[in-house]
């Protein structure tokens, strides 16, 4: 049995990583789910959310949006449109987001039409200010 | 001959617009190198979603989904993408000649088609062509910085609801392909209806665990694909129009070069001449002043 498992992860923009890893942990549409080495073969959407991966005993966790997964003869490859490790996000700038979208939501009924966009963007800021907290420990 | 004044006034103009033409190879230069990233960065993305799409068209029927299913040969749409700005050589002109070569050879195959250009330039060539129909034109679209994704996005967007709403039966996509600073490759590729890359005899597709499900998987995918398609070809044809640019400076600084040598060889001979003029005059008159 595989001890390790190959995390790629890809955005339009570029490669944001490529290791080995010993357990992901990934938001999936339907529900979290989890990755071990010598998984089946898998593909499954991805829902904005944090995933995390363990690699050496420690975890390290990314803020990830919209995007699929494709596990493969132990090679996990995540496609997203945006990620971004925990250590790299700009916590003023996230929370600042994050104010800014509960303001904007606060004025919109939900019949309106930015109200879907303000919403997914609340979630983002939200993801993200979680995400970059858990740099901390 | 050219007075010696004139000729010095006509160094002085070459040597501005060498200028002018050296800064903008120099600023070429640089967007090249950050766009000659972008596009390299931008290609595992769209590979990987090429590979999994073709592995996901073998397991589902092509019926089964609006975006890969074969249509009538009704009208067709041309999405071409060329640059705002000109002063890059053959760039703007080369592309929108192998749409328009495009329309006119596949004329059979469809009854008719249709136009959606990016970019200004290509808009100026195409509209003066006889039988071209443009329905559409974004100018600046791309601005001066970095293609982003979300202007791919929803450029692809404003396609797939074009096409979905039943206008068009085809979509191609005409753009400039990044190969290396001196050469672009005009490529034509058919974008909808979705057509997989096609899978070599003898190797193992992998079956996989769908979740929710393959069509929900598909639908969720499909339209992502087209996205990512289209701002790969803005992201390529970005990088093409530096290369270019640089390129067509750089030989416009040369030429500029050659002719400023030029003149300073017929400067210095219209001086020379007119030195030896005044000797001459200056001697004969101091002889006759002997005589």
């Amino acid at each position: 049995m595989a001890e390790k498992l190959k995390l790629e992860m890809v955005t339009p923009y570029k490669r944001v990583l490529s290791e080995e890893v010993e357990e992901v942990t990934a938001p999936g549409t339907v529900g979290e789910f989890g990755v071990l080495p010598d998984h089946t073969s898998l593909l499954t959407t991805l829902k904005v959310g944090e995933l995390s991966y363990k690699q050496g005993g420690e975890t390290c966790h990314v803020a990830v949006n919209w995007g699929y997964v494709e596990v493969e003869d132990n090679v996990m490859t995540v496609l997203v449109e945006t990620a971004e490790p925990a250590d790299q996000i700009d916590v003023e700038r996230a929370k600042a987001a994050l104010a800014r979208a509960e303001e904007a939501l606060a004025k919109l009924t939900s019949e309106d039409k930015d109200s879907k966009i303000m919403e997914a963007a609340l979630e983002r800021a939200v993801i993200r200010v979680q995400v970059a907290g858990k740099t901390l420990h | 001959m050219a007075s010696l004044k004139d000729i010095k006034k006509r160094i002085g103009t070459v040597k501005n617009t060498q200028q002018i033409t050296k800064a903008m190879k120099m600023v070429s230069a640089a967007k090249l190198r950050r766009a000659q990233e972008a596009v390299i960065a931008a290609r595992p993305y769209a590979d990987k979603m090429a590979d999994v799409l073709s592995s996901l068209a073998l397991r589902v029927d092509a019926d089964s989904h609006p975006l890969l299913a074969e249509r009538g040969k009704g009208k067709a749409l041309v999405v071409l993408i060329t640059g705002d700005r000109g002063l890059c050589g053959g760039f703007n002109t080369n592309i929108s000649k192998t749409a328009e070569r495009f329309i006119r050879e596949k004329s059979e195959r469809f009854e008719s088609y249709e136009l959606l250009i990016v970019g200004r330039k290509g808009n100026d060539y195409l509209k003066r062509r006889k039988g071209m129909e443009i329905t559409k034109v974004h100018e600046n679209l791309v601005g001066t910085g970095q293609v982003s994704y979300p202007t791919g996005a929803l450029l692809g967007q404003e396609v797939i609801g074009l096409y979905r709403s039943g206008d068009y039966d085809s979509v191609f996509l005409v753009y400039n392909a990044f190969q290396s600073v001196m050469t672009q490759v005009q490529t034509v590729t058919q974008l909808l209806p979705i057509v997989p890359k096609e899978v070599e005899e003898g190797v193992m597709v992998t079956d996989y665990i769908y979740e929710p499900n393959a069509k929900e998987v598909l639908e969720e995918i499909l339209p992502k694909h087209v996205e990512v398609q289209i701002f790969r070809s803005l992201l390529e044809s970005a990088a093409s129009e530096h290369g270019a640019r640089m390129t067509a400076m750089d030989s416009a600084s040369k030429n500029a070069s050659e002719r400023i040598g030029k003149l300073t060889l017929q400067y210095n001979r219209a001086r020379q001449a007119s030195i030896t003029k005044e000797l001459l005059e200056i001697i004969s008159g101091s002889e006759s002043l002997k005589s």
